[in-house]
């Protein structure tokens, strides 16, 4: 009975957080099929470590274990480089060789951002998400990908500085063709 | 505050992760800097541009329901009967012994918790919005009149240079729904930020260590003060320090 109880407080702890679950899996997998395989891997793991779970807010406790499901299976799954540690002491782009005009023009065309963050480095990829669509802190994402909020601040500004790098570019080479 | 230091601070800024005085200057700072400016509007593009473009992927339909009946499936294998015999029995001996008593600490240990929780991201935020101190001065007595007329109350305020702990100045800040009087030291490259309020009618304490997000916090109560302290210091330096202030008061 113990069991069944813990199960529903578990539920009720998580699932409300499915759609923040798959959509952080879907954008570090790349696909539907493989996003659906994590997040089902990662609540039966959550569910094996929810008597460590102290109360408070599940969605950052949550979303690192997906996190953390996500590249265990990227590094079993594929040669894949975007996982590779990021070397920290790399300056941000200089963001004054973009041009604001060009960002905006370019806004206009979902796909060419959506490909901008999907050509992301993973560790840049999912600040920009937990930031931009999850809407959360600094200090909850730190919680998620176990790095200081300090790093937090650093990676979210090269990946902003790279994004409008990869969307100037973008729309320069547009112009010119 | 300087281009440099607004370029620091931008991502911050946008983020609503700056306090109010450091709000308050990126923004004096945008009003005189064309050139920073424009850089915060370009960041403001950006994030247009994403929160209307990138696509939030919505779970296929039925993952939910499949999701529900594998849990259920894992859920009654999870743990072995002996255990659960034990936790109850154990939970029994807790009730008998001393609830009342479990209840008090784990109370107390709640809001201190917090209090932790709270000292830590002062202390941070200090460092992230350059705002480190209001008061800078190494000298005590120009830290403490400072604080006369912004506070109910006058923070003790100690100088320990020849112990390696140099008072680097002070601000006001805000902990346990009051205002504290913030006190900052540099100990070589590490800054320590020691909050200190009144304690009324609370006996003096011993040092009580916790650890969070990679600093060491420490607290206790002395003359009928609270005193945190929040550094990335070492453990055993940051005792030290906590030492000193303690016997200087």
């Amino acid at each position: 009975m113990a069991d069944k109880a813990e199960l529903v407080a578990f539920e009720q702890a998580v699932l409300p957080h499915l759609g923040a679950a798959f959509n952080l899996a879907r954008w570090l997998t790349g696909n539907d099929h493989d996003a659906e395989d994590v997040v089902q891997e990662s609540y039966l793991r959550a569910l094996r470590f929810f008597s460590g779970f102290r109360g408070g807010n599940s969605r950052p406790w949550l979303l690192a274990i997906v996190r953390n499901t996500c590249y265990t299976w990227l590094r079993r799954n594929r040669m894949d480089d975007s996982t590779a540690e990021l070397d920290e002491d790399m300056p941000a782009m200089d963001s004054a060789s973009s041009n604001p005009e060009a960002v905006l023009l370019s806004a206009a065309r979902r796909d060419l951002v959506q490909r901008a963050l999907e050509d992301l480095p993973a560790a840049l990829r999912e600040i920009v998400i937990l930031r931009e669509m999850e809407g959360m802190s600094y200090k909850e994402i730190a919680e998620v990908t176990a790095v200081p909020i300090g790093t937090v601040m650093s990676r979210l500004a090269r990946a902003r500085a790279r994004l409008q790098q990869l969307l100037a570019g973008a729309n320069s080479e547009e112009a010119r063709a | 505050m300087s281009c440099r230091e607004v370029q620091e601070l931008l991502h911050g800024y946008a983020d609503g992760e700056l306090d109010l005085v450091g709000n308050l200057e990126m923004e004096r700072h945008f009003r005189e800097c064309a050139a920073c400016a424009s850089d915060y509007e370009r960041l403001r593009g950006l994030r247009a541009a994403m929160s209307s473009s990138l696509p939030y992927f919505q779970p296929p339909s039925g993952l939910e329901r499949r999701l529900r009946s594998r849990l259920r499936r894992a859920a009654p294998a999870k743990r072995s009967i002996h255990w659960q015999r034990a936790a109850i029995a154990a939970a029994l001996v807790l009730t008998v012994a001393g609830a009342w008593r479990v209840a008090l600490m784990s109370q107390r240990s709640d809001s201190s918790d917090i209090l932790a929780a709270e000292a830590v991201s002062s202390h941070v935020r200090s460092l992230m919005a350059a705002h480190l101190t209001d008061v800078s001065s190494s000298d005590r007595h120009t830290v403490k009149p400072w604080f006369n007329g912004k506070l109910d109350f006058s923070p003790p305020v100690g100088d320990f240079p020849s112990q390696g702990f140099t008072l680097a100045g002070g601000r006001l800040d805000y902990l346990d729904d009051r205002p504290v009087a913030a006190l900052v030291y540099e100990s070589r490259q590490h800054v320590i930020n020691l909050f200190v309020w009144p304690a009324p009618e609370r006996p003096d304490s011993e040092i009580r260590a916790t650890y969070r997000q990679g600093y060491h916090v420490l607290h206790w109560t002395k003359a009928q003060m609270n005193h945190w302290a929040v550094s990335d210091l070492n453990a055993r330096e940051l005792s030290d320090f906590a030492e000193l202030v303690r016997k200087a008061e």
